[in-house]
């Protein structure tokens, strides 16, 4: 009888960190007097209701591919790795309305990464987290080395416009960040999850082949079809993302070891200043804690947000390299992931 | 189980940390959003708030129904 061959384990590093973030920004301002051409509202109404003076939109050269290549090439360069050594690309996304390929593909091409596996993740808001999450694995399980997690979102392609509830929201952008192999600790357990029970709690108003096979069903009959838009329900979100959320923050601290009062910077996912404002106070987050507040000119990014606000507080100096930042996606699905991670 | 003016006085406590309103003002006949400005999502706090201090539940399709203190007075006492 001959012994049962055994498969070479696949090892990893024992530690992985953040080794770089970058970010893109798209040209375009929109002021909140612009929004105001669309909605019936005042800029005092959209700044006490969400935090938000203006926000970027994308033009049609900035696409989402465009936009990954800019972030992450920053974020590699900032690494100071060579394109080669990058062994995965991640890229979470809701907006890139062409569902195959997968644009991470393409973006891995761009940036020089050879044959490196490249792949979609669709976990809005909390897509940067997710992405994180995976990363960390791979680096650790020894299927990577070096990994780049991008979070990229045209959310103008899917803002109603005149939906006075959303309009001022949304903008757009790209943030990534790459993971690799550390000496000691740079990202704590990630503690994510999902509630499909309240699926419809933020959502796209209709599915793509309804909205065009279908499109009187969806906006009645005789009238123009419409792209189905973003939607969600205030009061329910904001109840969930403050107190629900800042439980979920609080495991990630407790996963990691660290206490509120040891963070350098708290940088949650940018959906609603009321939303991070009252986090801080369910978190009992201490004072010195440097906040990360980038919604204000830049909006609500969904994936994007992170990594954005992330490179912000970096360049800002608000942040520095080796501080410990407790970091939280939390969005439609609904799905959350939070993490304590060193700053690159 | 506590009275109509514990929870008033409770309630107005409470709309007074969150939204900065003189707690006198908070009378049952106000309407949250009209008389006091309390927005949607200060509403929320205030509920949340006022779910921890009375040990209520108030679901969320529940809060549209809660237009004036007097609502949420009652539907506290009911409830708790």
């Amino acid at each position: 009888m001959t012994a049962q061959p055994t498969i070479k384990p696949s090892t990893g590093a024992q530690f992985s960190r953040i080794h770089g973030v970058g970010g893109y920004r798209p040209v375009r301002v929109i002021p909140n007097s612009e929004v105001l051409n669309w909605i019936e509202s005042s800029d005092e109404w959209i700044r006490t209701r969400s935090g938000i003076t203006e926000r970027r939109w994308a033009g049609p050269e900035e696409t989402v591919a465009e936009m990954s290549v800019q972030a992450a090439s920053k974020a590699i360069a900032m690494a100071g790795i060579a394109p080669e050594q990058v062994g995965g690309v991640i890229v979470a996304t809701v907006s890139h309305l062409k569902q195959t390929p997968a644009i991470a593909t393409e973006i891995a091409q761009r940036l020089g990464c050879g044959t490196a596996p490249a792949f979609d993740i669709s976990a809005a808001c909390a897509g940067f987290g997710y992405g994180l999450s995976l990363a960390d694995g791979m680096v650790r399980g020894g299927s990577a080395e070096y990994v780049v997690v991008i979070g990229v979102e045209r959310l103008s392609d899917l803002t109603d416009i005149h939906d006075r509830s959303t309009a001022f929201i949304f903008g757009d952008g790209a943030g990534a960040a790459v993971v690799g192999p550390s000496d000691t600790p740079g990202i704590g357990k990630v503690v994510w999850g999902s509630d499909g029970s309240q699926a419809d709690v933020i959502s796209q108003t209709a599915a793509w082949d309804t909205a065009f096979a279908k499109p009187d069903a969806v906006n009645g009959a005789g009238e123009e079809t419409k792209w189905p838009a973003l939607r969600m329900e205030g009061q329910t979100v904001f109840r969930w993302a403050v107190w629900d959320m800042a439980k979920a923050a609080q495991q990630a601290l407790d996963a990691a070891g660290i206490t509120a009062d040891q963070l350098g910077a708290f940088i949650p996912h940018q959906a609603n200043m009321r939303i991070i404002d009252a986090m801080i106070k369910a978190l009992k987050l201490p004072e010195s804690v440097p906040v990360a507040r980038d919604i204000a000119e830049t909006g609500n990014t969904s994936a994007a947000s992170i990594p954005l606000a992330m490179e912000r507080m970096l360049q800002s100096g608000e942040a520095k390299s080796g501080d410990l930042a407790l970091i939280i996606g939390f969005g439609a699905g609904l799905v959350y992931a939070a993490a304590v991670v060193t700053l690159p | 189980m506590a009275t109509q003016d514990e929870v008033l006085s409770g309630l107005a406590e409470i709309v007074n940390e969150i939204a900065g309103i003189p707690a006198e003002d908070v009378e049952l006949d106000k309407s949250f959003t009209d008389d006091l400005d309390v927005d949607s999502l200060s509403m929320v706090e205030v509920v949340v708030a006022a779910e921890e201090r009375f040990d209520v539940k108030i679901p969320d399709d529940e809060v549209k129904n809660l237009k004036t203190v007097g609502d949420a007075v009652n539907y506290i006492i009911a409830n708790s």
